[in-house]
């Protein structure tokens, strides 16, 4: 608390001076650009977590048999003593990597990260609307992720996969502590969620520049403002279904057991009413970070700029009514199949507007292919593969087959891991620069995107051709018909660890070592706002309104 | 009009905008929430901590934690009102966005438990015989208590608005007198409440007609508990004269909060009560 005594008087024009002391500034902070910055550290930090989570998934599957979670083996003994069940362990392994890279990784960097830092840059606003909430958003993600993280290590952990259907995730399935530990961390993140999101919403309503209409807000700023409304009207129907969980788990409610008139499938339902907009957060903010960089390295405004605003808008809308295609196998009726893969294909019309756009943006500029741009390169065509394949799990009757497969694992990660997480490197690479004053050594950002391009795919690929072949996912042993593949899986998968660490060492040398830069290091075709201030920013800026004309 | 834009970096106003001082609360507020979650899984299974058994109380010690922090953080928030001048034209806009916002996040959350209800109702399954009201569960008839308690709200949502137009007007002693009217009927509200559940033949472990029932009115019957302490605290205010017929959003975010819990009471009164009772 002495810590608010050294505080900052607010409107403070000057640059430098009167930063809050060590505690006041980082705990008790107001400042978007530190609490982003807490953010991203926290996504990176739990980022290298689910790294290492996927790297002992890919050591367990690359051999047939059980490697690592086996009653004996290295991780079954560094958790339980070597005496839990191994296809309980893997599935705990499963759904932590889920939750923490859904929850504690992409969402804390795209969303409270970059958008923190650059929603009030690229608006010209001083800060956000809300900025001691602001805080509130970003340390509710602490207890939450000690709590997801705790689950795995109390008695037999939470396997309930991420999506923590009943009878599974129910007493029944999961008596232990475990699941009531993830349902809090999910309420915490929830609230973090839900908080954060309005406090985008009205930052960007009521704080953009004078003279910047919405029609002249950045792509950026556009794909934050429908992703915080998907967050405001998604997030509170997981809040309730967990809620429900909880009370069916501890005090007695049926709401989805059977034997009292209840109904698992409900579960399904509140999840994916959740769970299918949940995509769509994780994925629009990345449109809008490739959008601007596209447009920046091409040196041309980005092609159809309404379209691309209003593409976007149109997902976020259409996404609120395609979830049951996550239940195709639960014995829906046909008709509402039909419905669902028919919505479904609706998406990739303005999804397709996107991916056309920007090639159009490209056509005919002055290309220049540094690091930011190599990775939204690699996030238009990797996304476009994921894409691809969503259109395929779309149909019914597809996806009856495929459902539950490794297909399925392929598509999602060729959308996320190397859509969304491709966004994140992008942007980092789009911004460290802005963010820290220092930029990356170029050489090294070209050698950390290739290897990961190189090794991701080598990873995910194979899995399209494990799901055709009928491999299911969750599990930790296989027959050796699916040995091959997996095989070369996994060594991708350590292509892309080492290039993680790569990154991590790159990381640290330009935050303490490298080469200092101007406002605009990009120069022509980086003409948002924060592209006008200093590097790094001031700590408070735009005291004086910019006005856009 | 996605041409190069062309910023002017001078001649613009000085910034409308509020930026408080970096504050202890949101960090303690976080802290407090995280033990309130764990002493609630400690307390549900029964884990001893070092000896420690995690009853009710400590639970509720965690809740009194959370509390106690959004007690001094709108403290905080009031007293910038006064001393900072931080309610300009421009920040009063953001906190109405602010606050409808919540709302519709709140409008959300019941969404789930009347998706619940309408599942249960539209579609009763085998354990209940194909029947809802399921048999062997004496309801509640719509017009009786219930119907009542909608003329309370309903009521109390007439006194709010003469609490809002006393204000516009500046009677100051008529504002807080019809606060207390308002904060009345959401107590009597409460109080009919209490007495239905007390006198419910079914408990709240008692299958899925129960378990709906209870669980959307008993979110319900929450939100009007902080929607009267909102306004209880709003009459205090007004009281110490706080509002003036231009600045007084704290009791405008309380009406609307309260009409919130209005409508939402009219759904489970038309939905649970009439339609799914009879």
């Amino acid at each position: 608390m002495s810590g608010t005594a050294h505080a900052v008087a607010h409107n403070d024009d000057h640059a430098h001076d009167h930063k809050p002391g060590f505690f006041a500034r980082w705990f008790c902070s107001t400042n978007h650009k530190d609490i982003g910055t807490l953010y991203l550290f926290f996504a990176c930090f739990a980022g290298i977590i689910g790294g290492a989570m996927s790297m002992l998934m890919r050591a367990e599957l690359q051999k047939p048999g059980l490697q690592i979670v086996g009653r004996g083996d290295f991780l079954n003994n560094l958790m339980h003593g070597g005496t839990a069940d191994p296809g309980q362990l893997w599935n705990v392994l499963v759904t932590a990597h889920g939750l923490t890279m859904v929850f504690f990784v992409v969402m804390p960097a795209l969303i409270g990260g970059f958008g923190n830092w650059f929603i009030p840059l690229m608006i010209g606003a001083p800060d956000m609307a809300f900025p001691r909430m602001n805080n509130l958003s970003f340390w509710l993600l602490v207890p939450a992720f000690l709590l997801l993280m705790g689950s795995a290590f109390v008695g037999m952990g939470a396997g309930t996969g991420w999506t923590l259907y009943p009878p599974l995730s129910s007493s029944l399935g999961h008596p232990g502590p475990s699941v009531d530990m993830v349902i809090f961390a999910l309420h915490l993140a929830g609230a973090s969620s839900i908080l954060g999101a309005a406090n985008f919403i009205t930052t960007i309503f009521n704080m953009r520049a004078p003279g910047m209409t919405l029609h002249k807000m950045p792509l950026f700023i556009w794909s934050m403002l429908v992703t915080a409304f998907l967050l405001v009207l998604a997030v509170p129907v997981l809040a309730g279904a967990i809620t429900m969980l909880l009370t069916d788990r501890n005090f007695g409610t049926a709401f989805f057991k059977p034997e009292a008139g209840g109904d698992p499938l409900l579960f399904q339902h509140l999840f994916w009413f959740f769970g299918h907009p949940e995509v769509y957060i994780m994925i629009l903010p990345a449109f809008g970070i490739i959008s601007q960089i596209v447009s920046t390295f091409s040196k041309k405004p980005i092609f159809g700029y309404l379209g691309m605003a209003y593409a976007m808008v149109s997902i976020g809308f259409v996404g609120f009514v395609v979830w049951a295609h996550h239940m195709y196998t639960t014995g829906l009726g046909v008709d509402v199949r039909t419905y669902f893969t028919i919505a479904t294909l609706v998406i990739a019309v303005p999804t397709g507007v996107k991916v056309f756009s920007w090639i159009a943006t490209m056509w005919g500029g002055s290309i220049e292919f540094k690091t930011p741009m190599l990775w939204a390169v690699g996030f238009i065509f990797l996304f476009t593969v994921g894409g691809v394949s969503g259109v395929m799990l779309a149909n019914a009757g597809e996806d009856i087959v495929l459902h539950d497969t490794y297909f399925v694992i392929a598509h999602f990660h060729y959308v996320l891991s190397l859509g969304a997480v491709f966004a994140i490197f992008a942007g980092w690479y789009y911004w460290i620069g802005k963010m820290s004053g220092r930029q990356y050594p170029e050489w090294a950002g070209k050698v950390h995107f290739w290897t990961t391009f190189i090794g991701v795919n080598i990873t995910f690929f194979p899995m399209h051709f494990l799901g055709l072949q009928g491999m299911p996912r969750r599990i930790p042993d296989y027959p050796t018909a699916f040995a091959h593949w997996n095989e070369v899986a996994s060594y991708g998968a350590y292509i892309v660890g080492a290039s993680t660490v790569f990154f991590i060492f790159m990381a640290v040398y330009t935050l303490v070592a490298g080469e200092k830069v101007g406002g605009n290091y990009w120069g022509e075709g980086a003409n948002t706002l924060e592209w006008t201030v200093s590097s790094p920013p001031p700590f408070h800026q735009f005291t004086t309104q910019p006005i856009v004309k | 009009m996605s041409n190069e834009p062309v910023y002017d970096l001078k001649s613009g106003k000085q910034t409308p905008f509020f930026v408080p001082k970096p504050s202890p609360w949101p960090f303690l507020g976080a802290m407090a929430a995280g033990t309130l979650a764990v002493s609630a899984v400690l307390y549900m299974h029964h884990i001893k901590l070092g000896g420690f058994h995690f009853g009710l109380k400590e639970v509720g010690l965690g809740f009194l934690c959370v509390l106690a922090v959004m007690w001094v953080w709108w403290r905080d928030v009031i007293k910038e009102a006064f001393v900072d001048k931080s309610l300009t034209k421009e920040t009063t806009t953001g906190l109405r966005y602010g606050m409808a916002l919540f709302i519709s996040s709140e409008v959300m959350f019941f969404v789930a438990f009347f998706w619940a209800f309408f599942n249960s109702s539209l579609f009763p399954k085998a354990a209940i015989d194909f029947t809802w009201p399921p048999k062997g569960i004496a309801v509640t008839p719509a017009f009786d208590l219930p119907f009542m308690m909608t003329m309370i709200l309903l009521l109390s949502g007439c006194a709010v608005t003469w609490a809002h137009h006393c204000v516009l007007e500046n009677k100051k002693d008529e504002s807080v007198k019809a606060l207390a009217v308002t904060v009345g009927l959401g107590l009597f509200f409460t109080c009919c409440q209490a007495f239905e559940y007390y006198h419910a033949t079914y408990h709240f472990t008692g299958g899925i007609y129960p378990s709906t029932f209870f669980m959307a009115t008993g979110f319900h019957g929450l939100h009007v508990i902080i929607g009267s302490i909102f306004l209880t605290v709003c009459l205090f205010r007004a009281a110490k004269g706080h509002f003036s017929k231009e600045r007084h959003f704290g009791l405008e975010a309380a009406a609307w909060y309260w009409h919130f819990v209005d409508v939402v009471w009219l759904f489970l009164f038309i939905c649970i009560y009439w339609w799914g009772n009879s």
